[in-house]
């Protein structure tokens, strides 16, 4: 039994942020969760999906974002507490059903979970999600780490059905990825019905309550219930101080930094001259208890991630104070002394509390930082790179010859998932464009309409099954329909990998293991009008040929599925590919060749390493998966892969 | 529930991306929450994890759960998947006092094996990992693992020696029943690959 689902009241249990998360909503007795994969809030969901067939709860991976919004938002609105999870940029996705969601309220408990990737470490931004809130009239709560992640996500469902309205809780990478101990609380057990209440009347807005119009008069209620929830902040359970009565400086922060600017403190034996201000609702801030808090100190620093939000408001906060109070001194994002961008890193926080009081700190011994650095310019950097048998690696290799081979300087539209790697040496640089998901395949339809300006590079876009089904299927439609000339590769692997192998609608699975419907990608492109052919991408003459063929045709949306599952997926069903992967020492000779190590600088599997002292190629066989497609590179054949029985 | 040799006690498990750093550190935290100890691990998940190096921070108190990253220089012990990640992770967090416990095994970075950089010498790294540690403890993971039939074992082999080595507040008793939970199929070759790395630290 996993531990999110024990019925152990007070024990303690190892959890991760996002099965804190969980465990909270399965707490507060959610009856209905739905979320769209991305790091770091997969996990929510990936927990919730294991437990829900013996919690009685509906789980799903939902086809995006907007979506699990708005499947949440139906469950709520039927009684059913919900619950709605993922990445910051998916909260960009459902942001036009939210903004219209807070218009209406909701019926039963909703909240959305958002987790933000301070200093973009798996996103392709850094975008801080709380602002959204502040623009949206939204009750904002900040766990900072996984016990208060928990039992802040329970106290969020009460503050939603009080408030009558969603909730936002803003988690971010260090606290979702983080393990910690988490005492638990009751699992309710009742009963739930749902029923929607169908009652319409226009001119009564608590009847009307799930249509958004044009009523302002629900925009006034919203703010009502803003002013509401900044009452129920000023004693929420998730602020607190710690420091002595009249502080040297005054630290104002939230989330992950909590516990780092703690450590900080203590580190620096400041204990009894700096003063921690921790903010768990943020939006709206507890104005009067953060009056309260400006006045037990003439410094003030903010220490947050990524924007400057707590900064901003009790700046705003402090132009209405007391003109005696303008003597306030702020440090922060605004003044230079926090980094405006990136992940607040223990080390960045001490030394600038150190810094601000005017303390030397030293992390360790000065010769043995001396020597360590020294040290550190000889170790060899580690770039990312694409697993041992990627599929994606097979098509990059395609692609990057066909275009080649081509030669009218053709390109490709990136977009979001493993192969995003495509940008860098795993993928051979081909990416030129990135952005978010399916934008890959709506740039191309952009490039692909500008022949009257004389535009003939062939455009290549690169979509995976999962991120087309989310968000590249109107883009096909509109090159279709506007006829752009593209080629769409679908990278059809059979999971969303990136994320966690999580299943999607093309897998015919759910996320609670169900078989489902399987959507046929080829045929639904068939459908909208669309030039397919399926391509097996180890299969790289033809792929790299059916590219060539589609490049010189005549313009037009053109797709190729490249088919083959994901490496990791397959080996944990079925263990190893029936073959055994060697280089023949005696075929090889290494430079003397010319083909310029073909295998190991331009293919760069993982599993292929150069023996520096045989000067050969070899293969790594605690990395090499079997896959063999490294043997139809070599144009020497010195790699031989053998069947062996499995 | 002993009491620790330092407050907050902090270690590393240092790795490349798909070599099981997050099984270590899940559990051995499992195994610390159990004997009463207050565990925070932050671990590396994504798009840094395709062949990336990772590090997950164990970090152990008595008394409250610490933030989720080790501050630079602060590292009591260094549990490390591969030679070149430990010497980076001594860099970074080493100090006079810490305890190493590393396995031989290189897995090359692309750079390398394309010949834009060089990976040094297994022997030559191991003595500047001597340099910057208090203690160090060589293990041959990979290559037992190997021998008991699979190189995935690796891991659950430096668990062994790192309970061996007596760097944590756990001993085999402690880390049975949750090596068990874990591989409920496969517990007799898991407990195997222990007993050795146990063996291996000097058990």
């Amino acid at each position: 039994m996993a531990s999110i689902e024990l019925d152990a009241s007070g024990t303690t249990q190892l959890l991760l942020g996002n099965e804190a998360i969980a465990r909270g909503a399965l707490e507060a007795g959610i009856g209905f969760a739905a979320s769209y994969p991305g790091t770091p809030a997969s996990e929510i969901m990936d927990t919730l999906a294991s437990i829900a067939k013996r919690m009685g709860i509906h789980a799903e991976w939902s086809v995006n974002e907007k979506v699990a919004l708005e499947a949440a938002a139906g469950a709520s609105f039927a009684g059913i507490r919900a619950i709605a999870s993922m990445k910051q940029n998916g909260i960009n996705v459902a942001s036009d059903f939210l903004i219209n969601l807070t218009m209406t309220g909701i019926g039963k408990g909703l909240i959305l979970v958002v987790a933000d990737d301070p200093g973009a470490i798996s996103s392709s931004n850094e975008q801080d999600s709380r602002n959204i809130c502040k623009w949206m009239d939204i009750p904002l709560l900040e766990p900072s780490n996984a016990q208060e992640a928990k039992d802040m996500t329970k106290w969020a469902f009460e503050l939603s059905e009080e408030l009558d309205t969603i909730c936002i809780i803003r988690s971010v990478n260090r606290v979702g990825h983080t393990r910690g101990n988490v005492k638990l609380g009751e699992l309710p057990k009742r009963e739930q019905r749902a029923y929607f209440p169908n009652i319409w009347n226009m001119f009564e807005p608590k009847l009307s309550k799930f249509a958004a119009g044009p009523f302002p008069w629900l925009h006034n209620m919203l703010h009502q219930k803003l002013a509401k929830a900044q009452q129920r902040f000023e004693s929420a359970p998730f602020n607190w101080y710690m420091g002595p009565d009249k502080a040297e400086l005054l630290i104002i922060t939230s989330g992950a930094s909590t516990a780092c600017c703690t450590e900080a403190v203590k580190e620096l034996k400041l204990d009894h001259k700096v003063g921690i201000f921790k903010l768990g609702t943020t939006w709206p801030i507890p104005e009067n208890l953060v009056r309260k808090q400006l006045s037990s100190s003439q410094r003030v620093l903010f220490v947050e991630e990524v924007d400057p939000f707590i900064e901003r408001s009790v700046m705003e906060l402090a132009a209405n104070l007391p003109t005696d109070s303008t003597r306030l001194i702020f440090y922060g994002k605004r003044s230079g002394h926090i980094p405006s961008s990136g992940e607040l890193h223990p080390d960045v926080i001490i030394n600038i509390i150190a810094g601000l009081m005017g303390i030397t700190y030293q992390a360790r011994d000065i010769t043995y930082e001396k020597k360590a650095k020294e040290l550190s310019m000889i170790i060899p950097g580690r770039a990312l790179n694409l697993c041992p048998g990627c599929p994606h690696r097979a098509t990059f290799w395609a692609v990057k010859n066909a275009l080649q081979l081509d030669g009218r300087d053709g390109f490709v539209c990136g977009d979001i998932g493993c192969y995003s790697l495509g940008f860098a040496a795993g993928g051979y640089y081909q990416l030129r464009t990135m952005h978010a998901m399916g934008s890959g395949i709506g740039v191309a339809n952009g490039l692909g309409n500008l022949s009257k300006f004389g535009f003939e590079q062939p455009v290549i876009a690169m979509v995976g099954d999962s991120t087309f089904l989310h968000a590249a299927i109107p883009a096909l439609i509109n090159g279709v329909y506007n006829k752009s000339s593209f080629i769409l590769l679908i990278l059809d692997n059979n999971a969303t990998a990136m994320t966690g192998f999580q299943p999607h609608p093309g897998t015919g699975m759910t996320a609670t293991g169900v078989p489902t419907f399987h959507i046929d990608i080829e045929a639904l492109c068939r459908s909208l009008g669309a030039h397919v052919e399926v391509c097996d991408p180890f299969d790289l003459k033809n792929t790299t040929t059916t590219l060539l063929r589609l490049m010189a045709e005549e313009g037009g949306a053109k797709v190729v599925i490249m088919r083959r599952e994901c490496e990791m997926v397959r080996a944990k069903r079925e263990k190893r590919f029936p073959y055994v992967v060697h280089v023949d020492p005696d075929i090889c000779i290494g430079e003397a060749c010319g083909c310029n190590r073909v295998c190991t600088r331009a293919f760069q599997c993982p599993g292929l390493i150069y023996d520096q002292e045989a000067r050969k190629a070899t293969i790594d066989e605690a990395v090499c998966t079997g896959c063999g497609l490294c043997v139809d590179i070599c144009p020497h054949g010195a790699i031989i892969k053998k069947v062996v029985e499995t | 529930m002993k009491k620790l040799s330092k407050e907050p006690l902090n270690m590393l498990i240092a790795g490349v991306g798909g070599q099981g750093n997050i099984l270590l550190s899940f559990l051995i935290g499992k195994a610390l929450v159990q004997q009463g100890y207050f565990v925070s691990v932050g671990d590396t998940y994504g798009a840094s994890q395709r062949g990336g190096s990772v590090a997950s921070h164990v970090r152990i108190s008595e008394h409250t759960c610490y933030g989720s990253l080790i501050p630079s220089g602060h590292a009591d012990v260094i549990l490390s998947l591969e030679p070149a990640e430990t010497l980076r992770m001594l860099c970074q967090f080493g100090n006079p006092d810490v305890v190493t416990i590393t396995n031989t095994r290189p897995i090359y970075p692309s750079d390398v094996t394309s010949g834009h950089a060089i990976y040094p010498k297994i022997v030559e790294l191991l003595k500047l990992i001597e340099k910057l540690s208090a203690t160090v403890i060589v293990i041959e993971a990979t290559d037992e693992a190997f021998k008991l039939g699979n190189p995935i074992f690796a891991n659950v082999i430096l668990i062994g020696a790192l309970i061996g080595s007596g760097a944590l507040p756990l001993d085999k008793r402690s880390l049975e029943p949750i090596l068990k939970e874990n591989f409920p199929k496969e517990f007799d070759a898991n407990m195997a690959a222990f007993n050795k790395g146990m063996k291996l630290a000097g058990h």
